[in-house]
């Protein structure tokens, strides 16, 4: 067939071809796609906040923490309304999931007491680790009102005070671990804006 | 072969993932569930109709030694595409199936088609080939996926039907293993009963 010789400069030229108008063509779905893409992270995560810290009225502030424990920062967006702290929901994570890291929302108010949690994402089993998603089963419900100060942030298999979802330890020990990373960013972030 | 066999050889008689065993990381990691299963085929049907098109129109000047290099550009590229366009315009579908679009670059029934059949054919046929073979891999996977819910957590669409738990080694991963063995037997079994 004509045109299927591999000559080196045939060669190179098509794959340079080629790449180019692939570039091109993502550059330009990119750009379509660049506002749409960002709106609706915003308002995920605006739900999400709002889930987790019921009854808030007024303007958060964005603040990123470094965590005694884990790798990396964890975001907190400080919510104050009337000038005053109202409390905080924090976006936290954990690499101790069945299915590897998950995120979530934690809401404090501004003692520190647990408002909310609210899975953002997360791929743990389907029937069991994804229990901790509020709409499978009551696990997560159960953070809303206890502070970490006087609340055992553990499973109890571990001596905490936390009910484990049954045949699903890793996940729940898992979530425990999240909900502890953004009280300890809390109080980080808390008492570094006293300073 | 006429039309109409291009069209519906990949549903039974070429299945992809049953007959061809082709593209197993989806075949086995996705089917948690039914809808699972239906998205990746979706997507992935969509990747091969687009990619078969492509690739059947360039294949008159791409030279043979840098065929594959180019073929996965071209499929990279419209699965980067796809995933852009899923996050941006229908944020719903992107949380479902955010995990599984980037795997469509590794699935080798795309890549395989563009080498077995859009290189060497017209741009019709190429299309109908991907339609085809995207069928017949979305109902393998939905058939999978929806014994694997049906077993695994007594559920189909997600609505449950029994109380608590199913089997739940058929969710995990050695129940994808079972249940595409079983499937693969019994169409073979029907197979060769028609003969």
């Amino acid at each position: 067939m004509a045109g299927k010789e591999s000559s080196l400069w045939k060669m190179c030229l098509v794959l340079t071809v080629i790449s180019i108008a692939a570039a091109a063509g993502l550059a330009a779905v990119y750009e379509v796609t660049k506002k749409p893409i960002e709106e609706s992270q915003n308002r995920k995560r605006a739900e999400a906040i709002n889930k987790v810290l019921p009854g808030f009225a007024g303007t958060t502030e964005t603040v990123k923490v470094m965590p005694p424990t884990g790798k990396d920062s964890v975001t907190l967006n400080m919510a104050y309304a009337d000038g005053q702290l109202f409390g905080a929901a924090v976006e936290t994570y954990t690499d101790k999931g069945f299915g590897g890291a998950f995120t979530l929302m934690v809401g404090f108010d501004s003692e520190g007491k647990i408002l909310g949690t609210e899975v953002l994402s997360a791929s743990e089993t389907p029937g069991l680790g994804d229990k901790i998603n509020a709409d499978k089963s009551d696990f997560s419900k159960q953070f809303a009102g206890k502070n970490p100060a006087e609340f055992q942030l553990k499973v109890k298999k571990d001596g905490g005070d936390v009910d484990a979802i049954t045949a699903a330890t890793i996940s729940s020990r898992a979530y425990c671990d999240a909900v502890d990373r953004a009280y300890q960013s809390f109080m980080k972030a808390k008492e570094e804006s006293h300073e | 072969m006429s039309k109409l066999q291009i069209l519906t050889k990949g549903i039974i008689k070429e299945n992809p993932s049953l007959i061809l065993v082709l593209g197993m990381c989806p075949t086995l990691g996705v089917t948690t569930s039914a809808i699972n299963g239906l998205g990746m085929g979706v997507a992935t049907t969509f990747v091969l109709l687009l990619s078969n098109i492509m690739i059947s129109l360039v294949k008159g000047v791409i030279p043979d030694k840098v065929r594959i290099p180019s073929f996965i550009v071209i499929i990279a590229t419209f699965v980067s595409i796809v995933d852009l366009l899923v996050q941006g315009f229908v944020p719903a579908l992107a949380e479902s199936l955010g995990l599984f679009i980037p795997l469509i670059v590794v699935n080798c029934i795309v890549l395989g088609r563009a080498e077995a059949f859009a290189s060497k054919n017209g741009i019709f046929d190429s299309m109908l080939d991907g339609l085809g073979m995207g069928l017949g891999f979305t109902l393998s996977l939905f058939i999978i996926g929806a014994c694997r819910e049906l077993l695994g957590s007594g559920a189909i669409f997600g609505h449950k039907f029994i109380a608590g738990d199913g089997i739940l080694i058929f969710v995990l991963a050695p129940g994808a293993f079972f249940v595409l063995g079983f499937v693969m037997a019994l169409v073979r079994h029907l197979q060769n009963r028609k003969k």
